[in-house]
């Protein structure tokens, strides 16, 4: 049993027109027993950034609590928000510092620039990035989400569209993954700010 | 002497070159030092004591780079420096750094000019100028100062200044010249470029 799967959990992150979504399961569990179903993995860093990590639970906490310091002391040193890519970049060196003892985690990130252009991120647990020009995915489910994703994705979403997109590709993958579910969160981040919803899905 | 405009569309720094002798290979010797790509710094002072801020500064801003894969801000380059020469004012078995450096980038908050005293104090200036008779080179900046000038009158001021207190006859050979505009490269002009200018300042 691999530690990235003690807890479970799914993470995707998909780019829209003018609009970035990220979305995740709410399971978090022992190995196969459920112990909860409100368990958030996406993170706002800043107004326009989220992250989402999948992988080992403490960590997964530990690292949003890191990520929140380094972003606080950039912003109250450099008087501004961070952007999208120095972000995915600081995560990307956090990680590699302990690439001998690693955080057990799977980042995505999902932001808008200044101007509105659209970001994501990922990477592995010792931070080799991939900057895609469509989705990301993470987590236990990752080979379904990359075969619902490829199939349904279209570039240029709508932020409603991406919506709709995100919520059937991210049902379908973890209604086929035993550790990941229990119920979903999607976030649409535009210029005009954060919608985010819940989605009702299958409890098993 | 050095001094330093800040224009709308980009900042000058100037400084005047003078060696010791005749026989001094004075094409080896740079006073403007590249920082980051949109930074530079000049000084007035002790060149040892610069190039240690150089080293240090730069050692710096390729940290940050390779933190965030962002080109470190002026005003943050500016910051470390001044951190720098703070300590050497309050740590043991150190004297504080002989030199008052003037610091010239252009980032996301436009073009910038800083002057970083001794004491650690940074100062983000319009205009000014440091060393040898700088109190008359600030008064005639004063008076030729305003806020929307461009860099190309901001370049002849300098170079009107720089004469001001020049001793002997001032050539592209015994002044250092450099600019950063709105394309964020920091580069020192060629000896071709400032005799243009100088010829246009006669």
């Amino acid at each position: 049993m691999s530690i990235l799967h003690y807890n479970g959990g799914a993470i995707m992150a998909m780019k829209g027109k003018d609009c970035v979504g990220i979305c995740s399961d709410l399971r978090l569990g022992i190995q196969t027993q459920t112990v909860a179903t409100n368990f958030k993995k996406i993170f706002p860093i800043t107004d326009r950034i989220m992250i989402g990590m999948a992988g080992l639970a403490t960590d997964v906490l530990t690292l949003d609590q890191l990520l929140k310091f380094n972003c606080n002391m950039y912003k109250l040193r450099e008087n501004r928000d961070m952007k999208p890519e120095a972000f995915a970049a600081l995560v990307s060196t956090l990680l590699y510092e302990k690439r001998f003892s690693p955080w057990f985690i799977e980042p995505v990130i999902a932001g808008l620039s200044e101007d509105g252009v659209p970001f994501i991120s990922g990477m592995d647990l010792i931070g080799a990035p991939e900057v895609p020009d469509s989705f990301i995915t993470a987590g236990t489910c990752t080979p379904n989400l990359n075969g619902v994703c490829e199939s349904f994705y279209e570039k240029d979403l709508e932020p409603e569209q991406l919506f709709q997109v995100m919520s059937q590709c991210l049902l379908a993958a973890v209604d086929r993954d035993a550790l990941s579910g229990w119920g979903a969160e999607v976030h649409i981040i535009t210029t005009e700010g954060v919608h985010t919803r819940q989605i009702k899905c299958r409890q098993d | 002497m050095s001094l330093g405009i800040r224009a709308t569309n980009g900042v000058v720094i100037a400084t005047e070159k003078k060696v010791s002798s005749v026989l001094v290979d004075d094409s080896e010797y740079e006073k403007i030092q590249l920082i980051t790509p949109s930074t530079g710094f000049v000084y007035a002072g002790m060149g040892p004591d610069f190039r240690v801020l150089v080293r240090n500064a730069r050692k710096s801003a390729q940290k940050y780079f390779l933190r965030y894969r962002e080109v470190q801000p002026v005003s943050q380059v500016v910051r470390e420096s001044a951190l720098v020469m703070q300590e050497y004012t309050q740590s043991g078995g150190v004297r504080p750094f002989g030199v008052s450096c003037l610091a010239a980038g252009y980032d996301d908050d436009g073009p910038q000019l800083y002057q970083i005293d001794p004491s650690g104090a940074a100062f983000g200036w319009k205009a000014t100028a440091i060393g040898k008779n700088y109190i008359n080179a600030k008064n005639f900046l004063e008076r030729r100062y305003n806020d929307e000038v461009e860099l190309d009158d901001a370049i002849h001021i300098a170079l009107l200044t720089l004469r001001e207190s020049f001793e002997g006859e001032m050539t592209e050979k015994n002044i250092e010249v450099a600019v950063v505009t709105s394309d964020r490269v920091f580069r020192v002009l060629s000896p071709g470029e400032v005799r243009d200018y100088l010829d246009e300042a006669t």
